[in-house]
């Protein structure tokens, strides 16, 4: 290895509750206080921190932040341009890129939400421009992003809210590869398990059972309400370092393998505004691609990992990611994950073990990153003896990125 | 003459920019158009300044009949606005005559235990006002 890969040293969070549960607390306070903890789980301090990286339409900026927790100087402030949860794994990527290349030494990654204090995603309300009694032609109506005139193809017909539009792929899923809603129900059922083992988790204390999930109100279907992520509070984050930088510090350094970003021809914002997608690729997480040069650069391949965390925003875009990532051919996601391949009891590839956002916490699966590098160092809640590799995804179905992270 | 309507006033309205404009002006004259690249003869929804296919900045709009089935399909338990029927459907139609362009809207007068992918469905306007439509689809007749 000639060039000196970058390292995860540290990892952090807050508190994590339901949505609107923090409001005692701002949102970029909370961010402050993940960088914190991340930062002294490092064994670093605040004044080593030169940059900070972030992804979808961030609220808390960068420069502010920077201010507010005193750092000598910020050498690097990024955002990652994929929308939602896609971009989580591509903001540590670009941190990593970042001290690979001497742009900066140590770069925080975070992410904090507090929807209470501003809107619930799960709603739509992002999406869904003030509805009016008196319809009006839309030449006074005029967009102005590209997003809400891209928008303007699917609000009208009442596409605003996530659950609906991921049901999309899925529902089609399951027309071409009899995918039942069972099957989706045992990916939330095995997730939730893992979850009883975390006190982290928002939902650690709330079993659930296969019938338990068949019962749970239809949303969007076939998403039933136990099919969707959760809405919460909270903020977590992730430092990023050299080797060297890495090789005297708290905590065994975690190498970041490999990585990847993007998204195919034409995928836009997802499911909103991607109905014209290439056939092939609609009822998939649209990684399949991203997947394949991820294995390419690691020389590694779906048998090489030893524990995942997937990202689990809704249950079929779990379902379609297992297939584009090869741990199972395309459209037997379903009785993969009915063997029971997803649980840490005996499954073949333990996923999620720290509950995921289906009940751990939904903070856009940064927490995700946060769990690779505690199953790597031996510090889950769900342990995976001797895991020497992880594999980490953003959300799917979105442009998306992903990560292989490997136990020094 | 008014319309049938399917969906209260409160939807959701399109929001155009001057590459979309046209379609939603056609709209208004009950004509469902897909942007065609005059290039290559590319068809693509929604409108966009540049064909993805051949590059070609230069389009003109096709009028299309409105005929397809259903793509896939989502039965959604929540409303958007108030005074919404519940559920409601909303689909992707794969259009028959437009290229290959498949678009989003609902799917009205079914059952949605009745719903299949590949249903065929046909066009039919829902005025929200004098001077806004919206395409949506129904079961075919034919």
């Amino acid at each position: 290895m000639s060039r000196s890969r970058a390292h995860i040293v540290g990892v952090g969070e807050t508190r994590y509750t339901r949505w609107g549960k923090i409001g005692d607390v701002t949102e970029h306070a909370l961010a402050c206080q993940a960088i914190q903890r991340a930062v002294a789980d490092a064994g670093l301090s605040i004044d080593d921190v030169d940059g900070l990286a972030s992804f979808a339409d961030d609220r808390n900026e960068a420069v502010f932040l920077a201010a507010e927790l005193g750092l000598p100087a910020l050498r690097f402030g990024n955002m990652v341009w994929m929308p939602g949860g896609g971009g989580g794994c591509a903001a540590v990527a670009n941190a990593a890129m970042a001290v690979e290349t001497g742009q900066a030494e140590v770069v925080v990654v975070y992410r904090s939400l507090c929807q209470g204090q501003f809107f619930r995603f799960g709603s739509g309300a992002t999406l869904a421009a003030s509805p009016s009694d008196n319809p009006k032609p839309p030449t006074v109506q005029q967009a102005n992003s590209l997003l809400l005139a891209s928008m303007g193809f699917a609000l009208p017909y009442g596409l605003a809210m996530a659950a609906a539009a991921y049901a999309l792929p899925t529902r089609r899923h399951m027309h071409l590869y009899g995918t039942t809603g069972e099957q989706l129900g045992r990916i939330a059922v095995t997730f939730r398990e893992h979850a009883s083992r975390n006190p982290r988790a928002v939902m650690g204390g709330r079993p659930m059972t296969l019938e338990d999930h068949q019962a749970s109100p239809m949303i969007a279907d076939p998403h039933r309400l136990f099919d969707c992520c959760l809405e919460s509070d909270g903020a977590c984050a992730i430092v990023v370092t050299t080797a060297e930088r890495g090789r005297d510090l708290a905590k065994r350094p975690v190498e970041i393998l490999a990585s990847e970003q993007g998204a195919p021809r034409g995928y836009a914002f997802g499911p909103f505004t991607n109905a014209n997608i290439a056939d092939e690729i609609y009822a998939t997480g649209g990684t399949e691609e991203l997947a394949g040069r991820l294995w390419g650069k690691a020389a590694l391949g779906p048998d090489d990992v030893d524990v995942a965390q997937i990202y689990d925003h809704f249950t079929g875009c779990v379902l379609m990611q297992l297939e584009d990532y090869g741990f199972c051919k395309r459209g037997e996601g379903g009785p993969f994950v009915e063997s029971g391949a997803l649980s840490w009891h005996g499954g073949s590839l333990p996923t999620n073990t720290h509950g995921g956002s289906l009940s751990e916490a939904y903070i856009h699966g940064l927490n995700h990153v946060v769990e690779g590098v505690r199953s790597l160092r031996g510090e889950s809640t769900s342990p995976v003896e001797g895991a020497q590799v992880c594999l980490v995804t953003s959300a799917a179905c979105v442009p998306s990125s992903a990560l292989l992270l490997g136990r020094r | 003459m008014t319309s049938e309507r399917f969906f209260p006033d409160g939807m959701p309205q399109p929001l155009a920019d001057a590459i979309t404009l046209p379609f939603w002006q056609a709209a208004s004259e009950h004509r469902l158009v897909v942007q065609r690249c005059t290039g290559c003869g590319h068809t693509r929804l929604p409108p966009a300044p540049i064909c993805p296919s051949c590059r070609s900045g230069h389009s003109d709009w096709k009028e299309i009949s409105g005929r397809g089935e259903v793509y896939t399909y989502t039965v959604v338990h929540r409303p958007i606005a108030a005074g919404q029927q519940l559920p409601f459907v909303i689909a992707i139609i794969a259009l028959e005559d437009a290229g290959g362009v498949r678009m989003i809207s609902n799917l009205v007068g079914v059952d949605p235990k009745h719903l299949s992918i590949g249903l065929p469905v046909e066009l039919v306007w829902e005025d929200m006002s004098g001077e806004l439509s919206i395409p949506r689809f129904r079961p075919a007749s034919r």
